[in-house]
């Protein structure tokens, strides 16, 4: 059994909390139905966004070059780590020469692909998380399930229950009301007291040398308005050719994502203000190799909406934490198997290759496909299940030789059904064997008992 | 017109009846219909699995059985897309005799009623309700109908022929096109995540009253009815053609 079915049978065995993650996940696809319904243009706009993304990849050294001299022009420092470990040298180095070690956050998964909150917090720097479905998640010491939505499966009542602990709030007291005031509160405290803030950058304007961050909440305006330190981290692929190729990215992004019409906050930021500083970390850490394989390199076009775990059929009844990347869905499919086939290898059986990834996202990334094609790689990777791979040749043996093909199922009307439809097998843990008991076709039509 | 019955292995070996219903079908519409013998797997599980390679033995077998026809019908949108999808590049072509491929002349049995045949009337009756089930490789692969994802105007091909049954009322469950949770393969690495798709479908089709489930392909079809007869349930699935040959 792979990693990703024996962790998604834990998760389908409370039924009734995988109907509820399925319910609330396949509300946000249904918001994103009725944005992308209301735009006559958004097919257009889809095409635009993935032509876009395709023009700026086959051009990224010159883009980022670009990107690099016009925000250097306007007072951005701009720096480049080749994994994560250069990252995070190089934000603990900005931080010593800046001096301070409290450090506010706004999302990014960036920041948890190079493990960098770790990082810093070893090291003595408190990095708080400031986005609340983040921070939710770093109060549980759990990491998000989800890209956009990183706390969508912790109910209410159980949020009320860590606030309770750690912030001290009404013992009880659920309501999403009261308990967003109180993050807000104790996010203030944090805000007030900060040293540097931290971003993640959604897109990075080459022509313009700056960068465009999108939240809900209003909180990586918050931190960057307090500190006089902002470091923005980005991988490679965040760069976009201009302010009209931003247009077509923002109508996108939110749409897909959440159903709303544009984030709350688009923030573009362009130089720092006086007496204050800006730095921008390019990280490359496997997209240079990603760029160059050629089957996969499409998954650079992704701009993080999540709509793919939305969609997915599979995510919504197996939950984040069923996958061992730390992205799950289509999109943590791919991404793992990009980074290492061997480690995370397990997580390509969760998809039934329905596609509805591929049709839903905005940036038109094919998911499903590669995944399809993935899966053709595995075995010569040695990373297939070897069970798997046994049934797959004994299926070939008999289909390639009519003879036993027909000898073979011309006895299964004979066969008792219990010897197939039993617990043992694994087809019946949720429904009955079909019944084998009639001629095939191929029998009936040599017998002339097909009206001809 | 030279047309012959493309009938999947599992189709071949479970439900016969659909595929008779299929020829019955087509020489209803006027159709000359040859069955060339002893087909077995188009090798789409093999290849879904991960086996491609697996499948190219197959596919060569196909493409000989089916070489002097202009079209190849089968009532399996799933086997048909793979055929069409994953043939050019598993077999190698001559063209010297200028026939195309296998995968340029074989079509899913509704797509090919609809798009090609185009009959003003077809003679069923069926007075009951049904609910289209919308698989993903008929959907989202052959395009038998709109996809709820795209922004493109509603349509679907299943849905014009079932219109044209005598006492059929005809509904779609509210997501129309989710994943029923077959997937080949999957159904057995997954066993309970696609157990809990096949759940959540058949529940949706049950909620809009219908008595039968209907669609294009046998697969979904088939592990649907494993659910319905598992959990003991008040619907039952009917292969699309099969109501398209109706008489009650
Ligand atoms: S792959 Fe597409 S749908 Fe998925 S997160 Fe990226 S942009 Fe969004």
């Amino acid at each position: 059994m792979s990693s990703h079915s024996k962790a998604a049978r834990r998760f389908v065995a409370n039924r009734e909390r995988t109907a509820w993650h399925d319910k609330a996940l396949y509300i946000v696809r249904s918001k994103r139905d009725r944005m992308a319904q209301s735009l006559p243009e958004w097919e257009q706009l889809r095409e635009a966004a993935s032509q876009i993304k395709q023009h700026t990849l086959s051009h990224l050294a010159d883009y980022l070059e670009k990107f690099e001299r016009n925000a250097t022009a306007n007072g951005i420092v701009v720096h480049w780590a080749a994994d994560a470990a250069e990252l995070n040298r190089t934000v603990e180095d900005i931080i010593r020469q800046h001096g301070g070690n409290k450090l506010v956050k706004s999302k990014s998964m960036l920041s948890e692909e190079c493990e960098l909150t770790p990082y810093l917090e070893e090291r003595g720097i408190e990095a708080v998380e400031t986005d609340l479905g983040e921070r939710i998640m770093q109060l549980m010491h759990c990491p998000p399930s989800h890209i956009v939505l990183p706390a969508i499966h912790v109910k209410r009542e159980e949020v009320g229950e860590l606030f309770e602990r750690e912030l001290g709030t009404e013992v009880g007291n659920s309501d999403p009301t009261y308990l967003t005031h109180a993050a807000r509160r104790h996010l203030r405290d944090k805000f007030l007291t900060a040293d540097i803030s931290m971003t993640g950058v959604n897109f990075a304007i080459a022509e313009e040398g700056a960068f465009a961050v999108c939240t809900n909440e209003g909180n990586a305006d918050m931190g960057t308005s307090f500190t006089d330190l902002h470091i923005a981290i980005m991988g490679l692929e965040k760069v976009i050719p201009d302010y009209a190729s931003l247009g077509v990215f923002t109508r996108l992004l939110a749409r897909s994502a959440t159903g709303q019409a544009v984030t709350t906050y688009t923030s573009i930021y362009r130089r720092p203000e006086e007496g204050k500083q800006i730095h921008v970390i390019i990280v490359d850490n496997g997209r240079t190799k990603s760029l160059h394989n050629e089957a996969h390199r499409n998954m650079l076009k992704c701009i993080r909406c999540g709509a793919c775990m939305n969609t997915c059929p599979v995510y919504r009844r197996s939950g984040g934490y069923s996958y061992s990347y730390f992205i799950p869905g289509p999109l943590g499919i791919n991404l793992g198997m990009l980074r290492s086939p061997e480690q995370y290898g397990g997580n390509a059986s969760g998809c039934s290759l329905c596609y509805s990834c591929s049709n839903v996202c905005p940036a038109k990334v094919n998911l499903g496909e590669q995944i399809y094609a993935w899966r053709q790689e595995m075995d010569s990777l040695g990373v297939a299940a070897k069970s798997k791979k046994a049934m797959v040749k004994a299926m070939n043996l008999i289909m390639r030789h009519r003879g036993i093909f027909y000898a073979g199922v011309g006895t299964l009307p004979y066969v008792p059904r219990f010897v197939y439809n039993n617990r043992f097998n694994p087809w019946c843990e949720a429904r009955e064997m079909p019944h084998f008991d009639t001629k095939s076709f191929n029998t009936l039509w040599k017998q002339g008992k097909i009206k001809r | 017109m030279k047309v012959a019955l493309f009938i999947p292995c599992y189709v071949n070996v479970l439900y016969p009846q659909v595929g008779e219903a299929s020829y019955r079908l087509l020489r209803s519409l006027g159709i000359d219909v040859d069955y060339p013998l002893d087909q077995t797997c188009c090798g789409q599980p093999m290849a879904n699995a991960g086996y491609e390679a697996d499948a190219k033995p197959l596919a060569e077998r196909m493409e000989r059985l089916f070489a002097d026809y202009d079209y190849v019908v089968g009532p399996s949108a799933s086997c048909v897309s793979f055929v069409r999808e994953g043939y050019p590049h598993l077999v190698e072509h001559h063209h010297n005799d200028g026939r195309p491929c296998l995968a340029e002349r074989i079509y899913e049995l509704c797509e090919f009623i609809h798009d090609v045949v185009k009959p003003e009337h077809i003679d069923a009756s069926f007075h009951h309700k049904v609910s289209i089930h919308n698989s993903c490789h008929g959907v989202r692969h052959l395009g038998l109908s709109a996809p709820s994802e795209l922004n493109i105007p509603y349509y679907s091909k299943l849905r014009a022929l079932l219109e044209k049954v005598e006492g059929i009322e005809i509904f779609e469950p509210q997501r129309r096109d989710e994943c029923c949770g077959f997937g080949g393969m999957f159904a057995i690495e997954e066993s309970a995540v696609s157990g809990c798709m096949g759940h959540d479908k058949v529940h949706d089709h049950i909620s809009t009253g219908a008595e039968y489930i209907t669609g294009a392909d046998s697969s979904c079809l088939m592990h649907m009815q494993g659910v319905i007869e598992k959990e003991g349930l008040a619907i039952r699935t009917k292969h699309i053609v099969e109501i398209l040959t109706a008489n009650e």
